[in-house]
């Protein structure tokens, strides 16, 4: 039963990435110098890591700016509402002309330019163009679109196998555990039988959105969500403001007025409480973005030293650390999960807290 | 810092939010309460039926104990029932014999009884029977002697001697 599997999964591994390989060493004459390689992986992986205007599987000829994926829709809010698709930028090599406005793509960054696409800079190499608001759907919105859908129907599928069986069926018999995990041993004992009910919802959602959309992140799409900055601070955002807005008295009281100390460190201890608060979901924000962050780049670090080694021993070798890393990886993708929700619920739990003696 | 400021997308953000937001509140209604709420309703229902055979379960002793207590009452009682039924079986039996010996003495006194009047009376008969015959005899005898004058002499004699002697 084992055998065959893996030795289809060995065969497709086989075909898809020798045949890149070949194909870069194709691309690639042997006389090119190993510091251009170099700068190469570093810019692929750090293009990569950015979000993106097209939804590009994947890149055939860089110089001919051949890419195999579709574009995706520009929302621009510019003086007014602008929808056009992001083919007119042609993957950022022309200047979209847009009702007399020009844009054009710098760093993944839809900037107003003119006619000629000219880019000024400051004195720190920043571009200094104006940036209208961008409200397009990049590949990461794309992908929270499929994620949220991909929830809506396994979470509405598990529900209703509840319906004339008390015991799940299908995807629910797999999720069941999940969800009992993340009541009972992160939701209960951080926030107490009795308030634990009003913040469930929210501890299922982000738990499963952040696993799925990491686990997705290291497919081969390679569409890392997490790792970017506004995903996580969306995220934390909503656990602070649920920490803030069903807080009861005594979280507050702490915080301004921290019972039982002398007068004086009530007033040195205030501010600092009231950072606190900000610090805590913040650390949620950084913590998730840069675990992902960091999983990303050494993986791709060591696929591109593939490319560097070139020989027998060193292309295998960093196979196996590939490998191993993607396990790490997928290990990673479920602990940032699990510590987002885990802190979420340690917050809500502070937040409700009752008063007891100290 | 300064990188990540410049990456940071308002728009990404702005979806992310949005469709986060829409997200879980379909979830919550759609999902999540009907998940918990089935989830719990089964937890309670399997608590329930524990405790329900638990008590099921310490009534059955209960009635168990009252069985065995029963059984001990019956059994006593069947024990003394036993022994109350021998007790007038042989009770019976005495008294049945007692009076049958009363009855059986009774009867052998009346037939006794009536044995003696019988033969009180047959002795009366035959006496009776015998004094007549003897009249007869004697009168025959008497008859006969009588026919000669000599012999009713020595007759008178005799019974004038007899009546002396008495």
């Amino acid at each position: 039963m084992q055998r065959p599997f893996y030795f289809k999964i060995c065969l497709v591994v086989v075909l898809f990435f020798g045949g890149s390989v070949l194909a870069k060493e194709d691309s690639h004459p042997v006389e090119e110098s190993k510091g251009s390689l170099k700068e190469e992986i570093k810019e692929f992986i750090g293009h990569h890591l950015l979000d993106s205007h097209d939804f590009t599987l994947y890149t055939i000829d860089e110089e001919k700016n051949e890419h195999v994926g579709f574009p995706l829709p520009v929302i621009l809010w510019d003086n007014g509402l602008k929808i056009f698709s992001s083919s007119k930028f042609h993957h950022g090599a022309s200047v979209a002309n847009v009702d007399g406005n020009y844009y054009a793509l710098y760093h993944g960054k839809i900037v107003k330019t003119d006619a000629e696409g000219t880019i000024n800079y400051d004195n720190h190499h920043h571009a200094t163009n104006e940036k209208p608001l961008d409200f397009s759907i990049t590949k990461n919105v794309v992908f929270i679109l499929l994620v949220a859908i991909l929830m809506f129907f396994m979470f509405t599928r598990m529900a209703k196998s509840y319906k004339n069986n008390p015991l799940p069926k299908g995807i629910g018999r797999l999720l069941e555990p999940v969800v009992l995990y993340i009541r009972d041993d992160i939701a209960i004992p951080n926030i107490g039988k009795k308030h634990y009910k009003r913040y469930m919802s929210y501890l299922l959602t982000v738990f499963f959105f952040i696993w799925i959309i990491n686990l997705l992140g290291l497919t081969p799409l390679g569409v890392n969500v997490t790792n970017n900055i506004a995903v996580t601070l969306a995220l934390a955002l909503l656990t602070y403001l649920i920490t803030t807005f069903t807080a009861n008295k005594n979280y507050w009281k702490h915080i301004f007025w921290m019972p039982d100390v002398p007068v004086f460190m009530k007033v040195v201890l205030a501010p600092i409480e009231l950072l606190g608060t900000i610090i805590k979901p913040f650390s949620l924000m950084i913590r998730l973005y840069a675990n992902i962050t960091a999983g990303h780049v050494v993986l791709m670090s060591i696929l591109g030293m593939m490319f560097i080694f070139k020989n027998w021993i060193g292309s295998p070798l960093s196979f196996g650390l590939a490998f191993a890393l993607s396990l790490l990886e997928l290990l990673v993708a479920a602990l940032q999960a699990y510590i987002f929700t885990m802190l979420s619920a340690l917050y809500f739990g502070s937040a409700v807290e009752e008063h007891h003696d100290h | 810092m300064d990188k990540l400021i410049e990456q940071f997308s308002f728009g990404l953000f702005f979806w992310q939010l949005f469709l986060f937001i829409g997200l879980l509140l379909l979830l919550r209604k759609f999902a999540w309460k009907p998940i918990l709420n089935a989830v719990e309703d089964r937890e309670s229902g399997i608590q329930d039926a524990l405790q329900a055979a638990e008590n099921a379960k310490k009534e059955m002793q209960n009635l168990q104990a009252d069985n065995d207590k029963l059984l001990k009452e019956a059994r006593a009682e069947r024990e003394a029932m036993l022994k109350e039924a021998r007790e007038i079986k042989d009770k019976m039996i005495s008294d049945s014999k007692e009076q049958a010996k009363v009855e059986a003495d009774k009867m052998i006194q009346q037939a006794q009884a009536v044995i003696e009047g019988e033969k009180k009376a047959a002795v009366a008969d035959i006496k009776n029977q015998v004094a007549n015959l003897s009249v007869e005899i004697a009168e025959k005898v008497i008859k006969e002697q009588l026919s000669n004058k000599d012999q009713q002499l020595k007759l008178v004699d005799d019974m004038l001697g007899d009546i002396k002697l008495n």
